[in-house]
């Protein structure tokens, strides 16, 4: 008997174009690398802009990544890496049939890609209140102050040294925070499609009927994905300055 | 492992066997997942584009018929090659063969049911039309005047236009792509039958995965592209503004980053299809199969590291620039390879001309034509006194038309009566296939001299020294137009009164042809087992090979 197209019913192993239900995982899974090698170039982008910035002046970049909320950027990436951490427990524990555990851990994920975005939030506040929001009311000024040129690293011999304004370009300045905050924030759209992810299968992990394993994986994989994204955001953003 | 369906074989169900056609309702139609319905779909949309790029064409080419400037505005002008380029490469190029015949016969040549991810499929439809009807929106509501490039600072400072609706639509139809070529990619990995190993995969299927790997990683890099782009254009700060620390230099590279991937996304798919034609017509096995399979490869990937021959008088580094002539210069081997291989193909073949085979004799000899002239621009110097001419607009037509438009058509009546299950009239097929030929050098070739004396490209009015040969271009256009509008006709009336066709009326080898012309729903009643090497043509030239030659076994048998 041929099973009926697209059952939806949760009895149903696997769908009707595939012979067995290790092929429909094993394609959801290679499916989803793809689609995370789609996510690399969609970034790829933004970091070539970043590396041209960088080359155009480097003594810009690490100017303004000095106004950047380090404290704050590395709770945050404390908090995603240990949210990571958890997601992996979470579904080792939903392949180990314990749902109920899954769920919750699945749900701590959430809340902390939650806090991650509160955090951003606050200092996107910070940033635009100290006048840093590129377009007309950005103020040149607050990143040329004595305060903010003040012991710089200068080039790569990295000789400590107070900067002299002229070594800083205003327009880099601005890019600098242009790109700081239409990074972070595609960063932060992807995470929340995570959340959005995770809360979802943590609500499904509870039901009778379950969830298949590969959507559990894939929702993974994909919030490793954004983890591993803000890796690199982190030092090109806020450490520039610091090194 | 033992299914149910497996077993049930010997006397497979009415509900199996019946033709993917036959339900009629609208909403069979659009709530479908099945690979060739939806292959239908982007059919039906696509030509709708095409009319629509087509009659901006005709209008571009009617303005230039004079000297001066009458029949349209220097403005309209510009809205209408933008027009143009924008819909012939994102609505109908880059999705024609990939979108409508790989969708259609992809699954089918690997022996699948469908593709690996079928509501991903027809979500790439929606996000497709979606595109589509934005960037038809933005063309109504004032148009944009870029061109298809959207170079920096113009498109972001200057033009008027919805120049941000456009790239939305450009950006959704992207996504589309991406879906389309993970999907390919995923079935190829995953779902092709028992005993298709990839050395014995089609060319065509060897094409599309090129295809799809250029999709799926370069297409990303236009959609952050168009993203700053239209963040640029609304907040007024932006990386490719020089006057701010940023660089239009940069908007170039990143553009040409996708632009020249997507140049092979419009070819690569029509290279798989005449390969099919090629054997399928002189009845012969490919020449040199594994160096055919391995250029399309070659070709992806070198296609990504080319791009720079696009902006060789863009004030880009000398040495970047002989980088990048070099690097064109290697991407021509992989090409020449393939076109040698047919023509060694074709070699003491027993060689039948149907339309399909016209189509791609005319393709074999364009491509060369194009990819000839495509080294002349790759050579830094020749190119200085080439670029932005019309040199470079016959170079890209001989390629995308000459190229791409004939093998889609040839494809298209290639597999006619397997999507139809009717056969076209063949004689009609053949004059138009010859009409399209003539109608097209008569259009393109005057325009490589143009190009040569200098006119310049994207001006609506010349110099008068140029009319003679913008008339013969304009001449020809009408007669290309013969050449497209003769299939549509006899395509809907072979739909009725076409004559019935077996599972295989070319006796051609691929497991598509073993299954029933429409094929059912699910392709395969039972998933066949290959044993084969692909183009399994007796040599020399003996009877017709068996329709299914062991195919049909279970394999669990």
């Amino acid at each position: 008997m041929l099973k009926p197209k697209y059952s939806r019913a949760m009895h149903s192993p696997y769908e009707k174009h595939f012979e067995s239900a290790e092929q429909q995982r094993d394609t959801a899974v290679f499916g989803m690398w793809i689609f995370l090698g789609t996510e690399v170039l969609f970034f790829g982008g933004l970091f070539m802009a970043y590396t041209f910035l960088r080359w155009a002046s480097p003594v810009t970049v690490e100017v303004g990544s000095r106004h950047l909320e380090l404290p704050l950027g590395c709770i945050n990436t404390a908090i995603l890496l240990t949210s990571s951490f958890i997601l992996t427990m979470g579904i080792q524990f939903s392949e180990n049939g314990r749902p109920r555990l899954a769920a919750s851990l699945l749900a701590v994920t959430a809340v902390m890609g939650i806090a991650f975005l509160c955090i951003k939030g606050t200092e996107y506040l910070h940033v635009i209140h100290e006048g840093l929001l590129p377009g007309p009311a950005f103020r040149i000024d607050r990143v040329m102050s004595p305060d903010s040129l003040r012991a710089g690293m200068i080039g790569a011999l990295g000789q400590k040294a107070n900067l002299e304004p002229q070594n800083v370009v205003p327009t880099v300045a601005e890019l600098f925070f242009w790109l700081y905050f239409v990074m972070t924030g595609l960063h932060a759209l992807h995470l929340l499609i995570g959340i959005v992810l995770c809360l979802v299968i943590a609500v499904l992990l509870r039901r009778p009927g379950g969830v298949s394993r590969n959507a559990v994986h894939n929702t993974g994989l994909y919030w490793h994905f954004v983890d591993l994204v803000w890796i690199f955001l982190f030092p090109l953003l806020y450490l520039a300055g610091h090194w | 492992m033992n299914t149910p369906e497996i077993q049930a074989h010997p006397a497979p169900e009415p509900v199996a066997e019946k033709s993917y056609l036959s339900e009629h309702t609208l909403r069979s139609w659009l709530l479908t997942t099945d690979h060739k319905r939806i292959g239908i779909l982007y059919l039906l949309s696509i030509l709708l584009f095409f009319a629509i790029a087509a009659t901006a064409a005709a209008l571009i080419r009617l303005e230039l018929i004079t000297p001066k400037g009458d029949l349209l505005s220097a403005e309209m002008y510009n809205r209408m090659f933008t027009l143009h380029g924008v819909l012939m490469v994102w609505f109908f190029l880059i999705p024609s063969i990939p979108s409508v015949l790989g969708n259609f016969i992809l699954p089918i040549m690997l022996g699948a049911r469908d593709l690996a991810f079928p509501r991903l499929n027809l979500l790439s439809w929606y996000l497709f039309m979606t595109g589509g009807c934005l960037a038809l929106w933005a063309i109504l509501w004032g148009g944009v005047d870029t061109g298809w490039t959207f170079y920096t600072p113009y498109s972001t400072l200057y033009a008027n236009g919805q120049v941000i609706t456009m790239a939305t639509g450009i950006f959704i139809a992207g996504f589309s792509s991406i879906l389309t070529g993970l999907n390919f990619i995923a079935t190829t990995h995953k779902l092709r039958a028992p005993g298709l190993t990839w050395f014995r995969l089609p060319i065509f299927v060897w094409s599309l995965y090129a295809t799809s790997v250029i999709l799926v990683l370069a297409t990303p890099v236009l959609a952050i592209l168009l993203t700053l782009l239209a963040v640029e254009r609304i907040w007024g700060v932006g990386i490719f503004d020089a006057t701010r620390g940023g660089d239009p230099v940069l908007f170039q590279h990143l553009f040409w980053f996708y632009s020249h991937p997507a140049v092979y996304i419009m070819i690569l798919p029509g290279m798989g299809v005449v390969t099919e034609l090629v054997t399928c017509y002189s009845r012969k096995r490919l020449f040199g199969y594994n160096f055919v399979a391995g250029a399309s490869i070659a070709i992806a990937v070198f296609g990504f590291l080319v791009w720079g021959h696009h902006m060789f008088v863009s004030s880009q580094s000398p040495y970047a620039g002989m980088i990048f002539s070099l690097l064109s210069y290697i991407v021509a081997v992989p090409s020449a390879v393939k076109v040698f291989n047919w023509t060694a193909t074709l070699y003491k073949g027993s060689i039948a001309l149907d339309t399909p085979m016209l189509y791609a004799l005319g393709f074999i000899g364009l491509f060369t034509v194009g990819g000839i002239t495509g080294l002349f621009l790759a050579a830094l110097a020749v190119d200085v006194h080439l670029t932005h001419t019309y040199f470079v607009v016959a170079h890209f037509h001989y390629i995308m038309v000459g190229g791409m438009v004939l093998a889609f058509m040839g494809g298209l009546h290639y597999w006619w009566p397997k999507i139809t299950g009717r056969m076209y009239p063949e004689q009609l097929g053949r004059l138009a296939a010859i009409v399209t030929f003539i109608g097209f050098n008569l259009t393109f070739f005057p325009q490589f001299i143009l190009g040569y004396l200098g006119m310049p490209r994207r001006y609506h009015s010349y110099p008068a020294e140029f009319q003679f040969y913008n008339v013969l271009s304009t001449a020809g256009s009408s007669i290309l137009g013969v050449g497209y509008a003769m299939p549509v006709f006899y395509f809907i009336w072979s739909l009725k009164r076409g004559t019935r066709t077996g599972a295989n009326p070319w006796h051609a080898t691929g497991l598509e042809w073993t299954t029933a012309s429409p094929p059912p729903t699910y392709n395969f009643a039972v998933i066949p087992v290959v044993t084969e090497e692909a183009y399994c043509y007796p040599e020399p030239a003996g009877p017709p090979p068996k329709d299914t030659s062991g195919a049909e076994e279970d394999r669990h048998a």
